[in-house]
């Protein structure tokens, strides 16, 4: 099947220190990927990078088989088809929670604003979060939140969207409803990056898992065997501090 | 009672004139500090673009941003009575005597120095805003300028709103340098009728007070808009889980859409 993304021997420094130090990487259409690694080992920076939040130092990165780093390609359009859900949320705190998902489809893609309504309520209802529609993003919960900023990135329709540990910076409590939501996402066919430190996530709901060490893909594959049979040393002692 | 019977006697011979220049002041300082932060929020979206890649770009985007640098410094370490002059003078000096008209050229003065002004408001508000909410932004596909447009000027807007209005009142006051081009504001109005009358000291502490008036009620104003917007910025009202008065806007909501 194609390819939607493809990392080729892609390097990232920071101010002389290398961060990514060379990584192949291969999406296909509909493939949940994990990605897990020690924090530092450059797996967001991997991510910016996708996204050209961050420029790549050298590789490249093709999109369906195009460049988008040498490529005449149109950047903006580029990241509207594989929108990207952050950490910190990074919802807009001078819109509500509908306009957060409306405002980037009338903008970016040009739709109707009724269209991006209806589109933007399809989604909000799936994240369960429909009912607060008027509420801004400083009244909410981190789970509320970031349900809602899958909801905005599920608006764009895109291709891929990518994840950077879309559940570290909440409560505990709150880390089963996001889960959920992406658990939906994954079975429906959607193709997922998802740098995640949720072992039980990337075990059962991925179709691969990215193994990240000190910028290089340490080891990768099914994620059954990863986690029972794991070859490098590397992620035998990441897997044991992990899991204890 | 000489004092009182000049100053009624101002009051009553001279009112048109002062109330014109009132509202000369007003206008001149009003549509300055507007155009003003128009300049400001202009320069604060071009400084703020990210460097290009491309050699030819990035040389330009430097250029730009080193004559907005210029602009600052320039306006900003100069006094606005010197630079009425050069700017007033300088236009009648390269168009063979013909001057600018006084109230457009008046408002362009003050426009411009503020705008020096407001470049660097708009640059500290554009900075304090997180970074995250330029990423998200950035990351569904908006361009720095729909980015700048949509999600981070509102936010910089209801930071920088006490700097803009502590612009407003400045130019109030500032305003009266004016005179010095001929513009009829209210300094000028005053040193006019002065020459009628001779009564220096009373004209001059009537203008005082009429100005003291206006940077007074005005601030009051301000700060009571300012708070209102500062209100809405903590969010609590409405769709609040814990306040009950959220449901029922929450609900209306959801009636809209079944
Ligand atoms: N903008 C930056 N400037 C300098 N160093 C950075 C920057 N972003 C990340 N780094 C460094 O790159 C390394 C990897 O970071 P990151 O990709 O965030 O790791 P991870 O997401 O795996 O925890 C860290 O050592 C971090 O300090
Ligand atoms: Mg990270």
């Amino acid at each position: 099947m194609e390819n939607v993304i493809t990392l080729k021997n892609l390097k990232k420094s920071f101010s002389g220190r290398e961060i990514l130090k060379g990584i192949d990487l291969e999406i296909k259409k509909n493939e949940v990927v994990s990605v897990i690694g020690s924090s530092g080992s450059g797996k967001s920076t991997m991510l910016r990078c996708i996204n050209l939040l961050e420029d790549a130092t050298s590789g490249d990165i093709l999109f369906h088989d195009k460049s988008v780093i040498e490529g005449h390609i149109d950047i903006n359009e580029y990241r509207s088809r594989i929108v990207m859900v952050f950490q910190q949320f990074n919802l807009f705190n001078n819109m509500t929670v509908l306009d957060n998902c409306v405002r980037p489809q009338t903008v970016v893609l040009d739709r109707s604003k009724d269209e991006a309504r209806e589109i933007a309520m399809k989604y909000l209802r799936k994240v369960g979060m429909a009912e607060y529609i008027n509420a801004r993003p400083a009244q909410l919960s981190g789970g509320m939140k970031q349900r809602v900023a899958i909801a905005r990135a599920l608006s764009m329709n895109p291709e891929v969207i990518l994840f950077d540990e879309p559940t570290s910076a909440l409560d505990p409590e709150m880390v089963g409803e996001v889960l959920d939501v992406m658990r939906e996402l994954a079975s429906e066919g959607l193709t997922m990056i998802v740098v995640t430190h949720e072992m039980a996530f990337a075990r059962d709901v991925s179709d691969r898992v990215i193994f990240i060490d000190e910028g290089v893909i340490c080891e990768e594959g099914d994620p059954k065997e990863f986690f029972e049979n794991p070859k490098t040393e590397r992620a035998k002692a990441f897997l044991s501090r992990f899991l204890n | 009672m000489t004092f009182i019977e000049n100053v009624i006697n101002i009051i009553t011979k001279y009112h048109t004139l002062l109330l014109d220049g009132l509202g000369y002041t007003m206008l001149i300082a009003l549509t300055g500090t507007i155009f003003g932060l128009i300049i400001g929020l202009l320069t604060g979206i071009i400084k703020t673009i990210p460097m290009s890649k491309s050699p030819i770009l990035k040389f330009l985007q430097k250029l730009v941003n080193f004559i907005i640098a210029c602009y600052v410094e320039i306006f900003r370490g100069t006094p606005m009575m010197v630079q009425s002059m050069v700017i007033f003078w300088g236009y009648a000096f390269m168009n063979d005597g013909n001057t600018l008209p006084l109230i457009p050229a008046g408002i362009f003065i003050v426009s411009i120095n503020t705008g020096a002004y407001m470049t660097e408001i708009v640059r500290g508000g554009i900075i304090s805003v997180d970074k995250g909410q330029f990423e998200g932004a950035y990351s569904v596909g908006m361009t720095h300028w729909q980015a700048m447009t949509n999600v981070i000027i509102p936010q910089v807007m209801r930071n920088i709103l006490p700097s803009i209005s502590n612009e407003f009142v400045i130019n109030i006051k500032d305003t009266s340098v004016l005179n010095v081009i001929g513009v009829m504001e209210l300094y000028y109005m005053a040193n006019k009728i002065q020459t009628m009358t001779w009564n220096i000291f009373e004209t001059y502490l009537i203008i005082c007070v009429m100005y003291f008036i206006m940077t007074f009620t005005i601030t009051r104003i301000l700060r009571v808009f300012e708070k209102k917007l500062a209100g809405s910025d903590t969010y609590t009202i409405c769709g609040s889980q814990s306040d009950p008065n959220a449901e029922i806007r929450v609900k209306k909501e959801k009636e809209e859409f079944r």
